[in-house]
C-alpha cells in the first residue's frame, strides 16, 4: 500500500511521488507517517524528510522547517525556504513599515527625490555584483 | 524643406533608438521565458497550501481562527503589486485604474483604506496620490525570495490580527498569456470557509501542539504565497510586457526611418537638380 507524498517549497517544487513510508521531524517530535494515517497537521523543524520507496530505498531531504499536512493517502510537506524565527519575522516588518514611513516623510522636491533614487539603484546594483562574484568564488 | 543634413541626423538618432528598443525586446524575452518557468515553478506550493485551506476549512476545527472569521468592515487593507521598472506598455496604469476603481467603492462607503506597495511603481505612485501607505518593499530583482516579502507581508497580517483591517484585498497581474495581462483584485482575509450546514460529515484534523499556533502559522503561510505568487506571476506579466511595448517602439522606428528615408533622398534630388540647373545657367550666360 502505498501513499502520495508532496514536497513542495515556496519557490519551487521539490520531490512527489509514491512512498510507503514517510519520517518527517515533527515539532514534538520525529513522526512515522504509514499509508492510512489519521488527519493530522503539525509544524516541521528543521531536519530531514526522509521518503521510503516500494524497494525499501530511503531519500532524504533537508528542510528548514514548514508545515506537514496527512490526510489517509495523502502527505503535503509545505516547506519553507527561509529560516523564520519571529523575532526575524518581527524586524523584517518594522524595516518594511520604517522604509514606507520614510517615503512618506519625503516631500523635498522631486530633483532631490530622482538622485537619491538613482544612486539607490547604483548602490544596490553594486551590492547585487559584489553577491554575485562572492557566490561565483564560493 | 528641411535640409538634407538633417535628416540625415534625425534618421542615425532614430537608428540608435531602435537598436535600444530592439535589445531591450530581445531580453525582455529571454527573462520572460525564464520569468514564466519560476511561475509555474512556484505554483505547486501556491496549490497545495489553497488544497490544505480548503481541507481545513471542511473540516470541523474545534476554534475559529481570527483570520477566517468575516467581521464588519471599517478599514480594508490592499497589498498592491507592481513592477519595478516602466517601458512596460499600459501594464502598470491598467492595474492602477483598477486599484483606484475598486479602491472608490470603498471609498463611497465611508471605509478607509490602508496600502502595501510591493514595487518601486506603485510606491512612487501611492505617495503621488497621497495614499496610507503602510509598508512597501522594491527591487526586488528577477528572481524575488520570500524572504523580502516576509516582513512587508506581515504588516497587514499584523493588523489584521489586531483588528486595525478588517479585510485585505491583493491586487496583481494575472498572466493569461504572452499578449494579455489582467489585473486582478483577489480577497486574501478572512479566508472564506463554507457553511456548517453543508459540512457532510464532522471530522477534523489531530493537531500538533495546539490547532491555534498551527492555523495561525499556516494561514500566516497562506497569505505570503499568495502574495509571493502575484509578485512572480507579475514579473513574467511585466517581461511580456515590455516585449510587446518594445517590439511596437521597433516598427514604429522602422516606418519613420523609411519615411525619413524618402525624404532625404527627395531632398538630395531636389540638391541635384538645382545644382545642375545653376551649372546649366552659368554655361548659357558665359
Amino acid at each position: 500500500m502505498l501513499i502520495q507524498v508532496d514536497i513542495v517549497s515556496a519557490e519551487r517544487d521539490i520531490w512527489s511521488g509514491q512512498a510507503t513510508m514517510v519520517f518527517a521531524p515533527g515539532e514534538m517530535g520525529e513522526l512515522g507517517i504509514a499509508p492510512r494515517h489519521a488527519p493530522l497537521l503539525t509544524r516541521l523543524v528543521p531536519g530531514e524528510v526522509r521518503v521510503r520507496d516500494e524497494n525499501d530505498e530511503d531519500t532524504s531531504y533537508f528542510i528548514s522547517g514548514g508545515i506537514l499536512e496527512i490526510q489517509p493517502h495523502h502527505v503535503t510537506v509545505l516547506a519553507d525556504t527561509a529560516i523564520r524565527a519571529e523575532d526575524l519575522d518581527e524586524a523584517e516588518a518594522l524595516e518594511a513599515r520604517r522604509r514606507a514611513e520614510e517615503t512618506m516623510a519625503d516631500r523635498r522636491s522631486e530633483m532631490d527625490y530622482a538622485r537619491a533614487e538613482a544612486e539607490l539603484a547604483e548602490m544596490a546594483a553594486m551590492l547585487e555584483t559584489i553577491k554575485k562574484i562572492r557566490n561565483r568564488k564560493r | 524643406m528641411a535640409g538634407a543634413k538633417e535628416i540625415r541626423s534625425k534618421i542615425k538618432s532614430i537608428k540608435n533608438t531602435q537598436k535600444i528598443t530592439k535589445a531591450m525586446e530581445m531580453v525582455a524575452a529571454s527573462k520572460m521565458r525564464k520569468a514564466q518557468d519560476r511561475m509555474t515553478a512556484t505554483r505547486p506550493y501556491a496549490e497545495k497550501m489553497r488544497n490544505v485551506i480548503c481541507h481545513l476549512a471542511h473540516a470541523h476545527a474545534e476554534i475559529k481562527h481570527p483570520f477566517m472569521v468575516e467581521r464588519e468592515v471599517k478599514r480594508v487593507g490592499y497589498i498592491v503589486i507592481t513592477s519595478d521598472r516602466g517601458l512596460c506598455g499600459g501594464l502598470n496604469v491598467n492595474l492602477f485604474k483598477k486599484t483606484v476603481s475598486e479602491m472608490m467603492v470603498h471609498h463611497d462607503k465611508g471605509i478607509e483604506i490602508d496600502v502595501v506597495a510591493i514595487g518601486r511603481k506603485a510606491v512612487e505612485y501611492f505617495k503621488r496620490r497621497g495614499a496610507n501607505l503602510v509598508a512597501q518593499a522594491s527591487h526586488l530583482g528577477d528572481t524575488p525570495h520570500i524572504e523580502e516579502l516576509i516582513g512587508t507581508v506581515k504588516v497587514m497580517l499584523d493588523s489584521f490580527a489586531e483588528g486595525n483591517i478588517d479585510e485585505l484585498y491583493l491586487v496583481s497581474n494575472d498572466f493569461v498569456n504572452t499578449m494579455t495581462q489582467k489585473p486582478v483584485v483577489s480577497k486574501l482575509l478572512p479566508v472564506a470557509g463554507p457553511d456548517d450546514a453543508q459540512l457532510k460529515h464532522h471530522w477534523d484534523y489531530i493537531y500538533e501542539p495546539d490547532s491555534k499556533v498551527i492555523l495561525e502559522t499556516l494561514l500566516m503561510r497562506f497569505v505570503e504565497s499568495q502574495v509571493y505568487q502575484g509578485v512572480v506571476e507579475n514579473i513574467a506579466c511585466e517581461m511580456s510586457a515590455r516585449m510587446i511595448a518594445m517590439k511596437s517602439a521597433t516598427d514604429n522606428a522602422g516606418d519613420i526611418i523609411s519615411s525619413l528615408e524618402t525624404m532625404y533622398n527627395k531632398a538630395r534630388q531636389a540638391a541635384i537638380t538645382q545644382e545642375i540647373s545653376e551649372i546649366v545657367a552659368g554655361a548659357a550666360a558665359v
